[in-house]
C-alpha cells in the first residue's frame, strides 16, 4: 500500500482524488482581490476589508520575479539551492525553491515562465488511531523552468 | 512637542564578551553616556532599554540594578533590528511630550556566535526553510539585491564595493569589531553566503551596547556638554505593497520614513553632512542611497562607482565602517549608529571625521517591518 501524503505547508491543496492535481490555494479580498498566501487572516491588510476572504485555486505556473543563491544554510539543509520569488497570474507571489536549472546567475532569466511540481521531501514515521506505526510522505511544491 | 537635545553618548567595543552579561554591557554603555554628558543616574527621570534577545528579561530595571535604583520608570522595547532606534525614539518622545526633562536610552544586545538570523519558518511542524526557499536573512536581501539587478542593471561588483568603502572607514574606528581593510578582490572572491551576497558582504553578529542621554533645551543649560539637536524622529511600519508578505519590502516603509523626516526636519537628502544607514548587507546600502534620496532611481550603482559616499565623498556613509565592519548587536546598532552621527556633528571623529558636519541622518530597518530615521544638527 501506498505511504498517506501530506502537503508540508498548508497552502498547498494535495490530490483528494486520482484524477485531482495538486494546487496552491489564496485567499481573495471579496472588496479589493488582492489575494494573499497563507489562511488564518482576520481581514485584508490592502483595503482594510474585515471578514472571509474566499478560497481561490491559485494557477500552476508563473514567472520569475527575483532569486538569490543560498551556499551558506542551516545544517542538514542541502546547497546550494535557488530561492525564487514567483509572480502568480492571480497577482500574488510565492517563495519556492526553483529547480532543475543549475544555480548559476548566467543560467536564470528574469520573467522566464515557471510550472509547478510536487515531489516528496522526506517521510514521517507516526502512530495512526488504532496505534499502528505508518510512514506519512512529506510533499513538497516546486517550481521549474518551462520546457517549450 | 519641544526640542530635544542629545548631551552625552556612550559606546562599548562591539565584539564578543561571553564573560558579561546584557544588563552588565547596557550599564557599562548608560555609565559612558552619563560621564559624556556630564551628568548622574540621578538626574535621569526615564530609561529605556532596546534588546531583541532578552526582551522578557526586564534589562532596564536590571541596568538600574547596576547603576542606581532610583526608582524612575523603565521600560523594555523590541523592534527587530530597530529596536534601539525605537528606544531611542520613546526616550526621545519623553522629553518631547513635556512629561521628562532628562531621559536615557540604551541598546545592547548579547548574540555571540549566532550564525544565519531570520525566519527559518516552520509550518505545522514541518521545517520548509530550504525546501519552500529561504526566510533567512541573507536570501531576503539576497532577493532585495537581486531586484534591483533586475530593475537597473546593477552588478554584483557594484555591491561589493560597498563592502570595500565600508571595511575602508573602520580602520579608523576603534569600537568597530573589525577593522580590517579588504580589496574588491577580495570580497568577490570570498565564500558566497546568499547571492550576490560574499562573507564580507555580510554583518557579523555579535556582542555590544550603546547609550544616549536626552534632555529638554532648558535642562540641557545646567551642564557644559555639547549638545546635538535631534531634529526629527520617524518610525514607519511597511504598508502595503504588492509583494510584501511574501518578499519583505525594505524600499517602500524607507522612503515613506525618509520623506516624512524630510518634511518634519526642513532639511533634505542635500543638507545633510553624512548618513549612517543599515547596511546588514551589502546590497542594503545600495538600496537604501535611493531609498533616502541621497540620488535618483537606478543612480545608486553609478554613485558608487563614483565614490560619492565615501569619506571625502559629497555625502559620505556609514563611515563609522557600517555594521558591515562596527558589527551588529541587534538592539545596540540603533543607538551605535546615533552615537556615530553625535560624535561627528562634535568633530570627534578622529581620522574618520567629516569636516565641518553639520546635519547627519541615523537609518535603521527592522525586518517585519519597522524603519525609523533620525536626522541630528550641530
Amino acid at each position: 500500500m501506498a505511504n498517506t501524503q501530506r502537503a508540508i505547508a498548508p497552502m498547498l491543496r494535495l490530490p483528494a482524488a486520482p484524477d485531482e492535481r495538486p494546487y496552491l490555494v489564496g485567499y481573495q479580498c471579496p472588496d479589493c482581490d488582492a489575494t494573499y498566501i497563507g489562511g488564518n487572516r482576520v481581514g485584508c491588510s490592502k483595503c482594510t476589508y474585515i471578514g472571509d476572504l474566499p478560497e481561490v485555486q491559485l494557477s500552476d505556473h508563473g514567472t520569475l520575479y527575483v532569486y538569490s543563491i543560498v551556499h551558506q544554510s542551516a545544517p542538514g539543509i542541502p546547497v546550494p539551492y535557488v530561492s525564487a520569488i514567483v509572480d502568480l497570474p492571480e497577482g500574488v507571489s510565492v517563495r519556492c525553491n526553483l529547480v532543475d536549472i543549475e544555480p548559476d546567475p548566467q543560467k536564470i532569466e528574469f520573467g522566464m515562465p515557471v510550472d509547478m511540481v510536487t515531489r516528496k521531501v522526506r517521510e514521517r514515521k507516526e502512530k495512526n488511531a488504532d496505534g499502528d506505526e505508518q510512514t506519512i510522505d512529506i510533499i513538497a511544491f516546486f517550481f521549474k523552468p518551462r520546457k517549450n | 512637542m519641544r526640542d530635544v537635545y542629545v548631551l552625552g553618548v556612550g559606546m562599548i567595543k562591539f565584539g564578543r564578551y561571553p564573560d558579561k552579561d546584557v544588563s552588565q554591557m547596557g550599564a557599562e554603555a548608560g555609565v559612558l553616556a552619563l560621564k559624556d554628558a556630564g551628568a548622574s543616574i540621578k538626574d535621569v527621570e526615564l530609561l529605556v532599554c532596546g534588546n531583541l534577545f532578552q526582551a522578557s528579561a526586564m534589562n532596564a530595571q536590571k541596568i538600574l540594578q547596576q547603576i542606581g535604583q532610583t526608582g524612575i520608570p523603565a521600560l523594555n522595547v523590541a523592534n527587530a533590528c530597530a529596536t534601539g532606534s525605537t528606544a531611542f525614539r520613546e526616550a526621545y518622545i519623553g522629553v518631547a511630550s513635556g512629561m521628562y526633562d532628562v531621559s536615557m536610552a540604551v541598546g545592547v544586545e548579547q548574540m555571540g556566535k549566532m550564525g544565519l538570523l531570520g525566519g527559518g519558518a516552520r509550518s505545522g511542524g514541518e521545517s520548509v526553510e530550504g525546501v519552500l526557499g529561504s526566510g533567512l536573512m541573507p536570501a531576503v536581501f539576497g532577493q532585495a539585491g537581486v531586484e534591483h539587478m533586475r530593475k537597473h542593471g546593477t552588478t554584483a561588483e557594484h555591491f561589493a564595493k560597498i563592502s570595500v568603502k565600508n571595511h575602508k572607514h573602520s580602520v579608523h574606528n576603534p569600537l568597530s569589531q573589525y577593522q580590517v581593510e579588504v580589496s574588491l578582490n577580495d570580497v568577490m572572491n570570498a565564500r558566497m553566503v546568499a547571492y550576490p551576497n560574499t562573507l564580507y558582504m555580510c554583518c557579523p553578529t555579535g556582542d555590544g551596547a550603546a547609550a544616549a542621554i536626552l534632555m529638554s533645551e532648558d535642562k540641557m543649560k545646567q551642564f557644559t556638554s555639547k549638545p546635538v539637536k535631534v531634529a526629527t524622529s520617524v518610525l514607519t511600519s511597511d504598508p502595503y505593497t504588492d509583494r510584501d508578505l511574501t518578499m519583505p519590502d525594505v524600499n517602500t516603509l524607507t522612503q515613506n520614513a525618509a520623506k516624512e523626516a524630510y518634511e518634519k526636519a526642513g532639511i533634505g537628502p542635500q543638507d545633510l553632512s553624512l548618513v549612517e544607514l543599515h547596511d546588514c548587507f551589502a546590497t542594503a546600502e545600495l538600496l537604501h542611497y535611493e531609498n533616502l534620496g541621497l540620488c535618483a532611481e537606478g543612480e545608486a550603482g553609478r554613485m558608487i562607482d563614483e565614490g560619492r559616499t565615501e569619506l571625502g565623498g559629497d555625502i559620505p556613509v556609514n563611515v563609522s565602517g557600517g555594521l558591515l565592519s562596527k558589527g551588529h548587536p541587534l538592539g545596540a546598532t540603533g543607538i551605535a549608529n546615533i552615537y556615530e552621527i553625535v560624535t561627528q556633528l562634535r568633530g570627534r571623529g578622529g581620522a574618520r571625521q567629516v569636516e565641518g558636519a553639520k546635519a547627519g541622518l541615523a537609518h535603521v530597518i527592522g525586518l517585519g517591518s519597522a524603519c525609523t530615521i533620525h536626522i541630528l544638527t550641530a
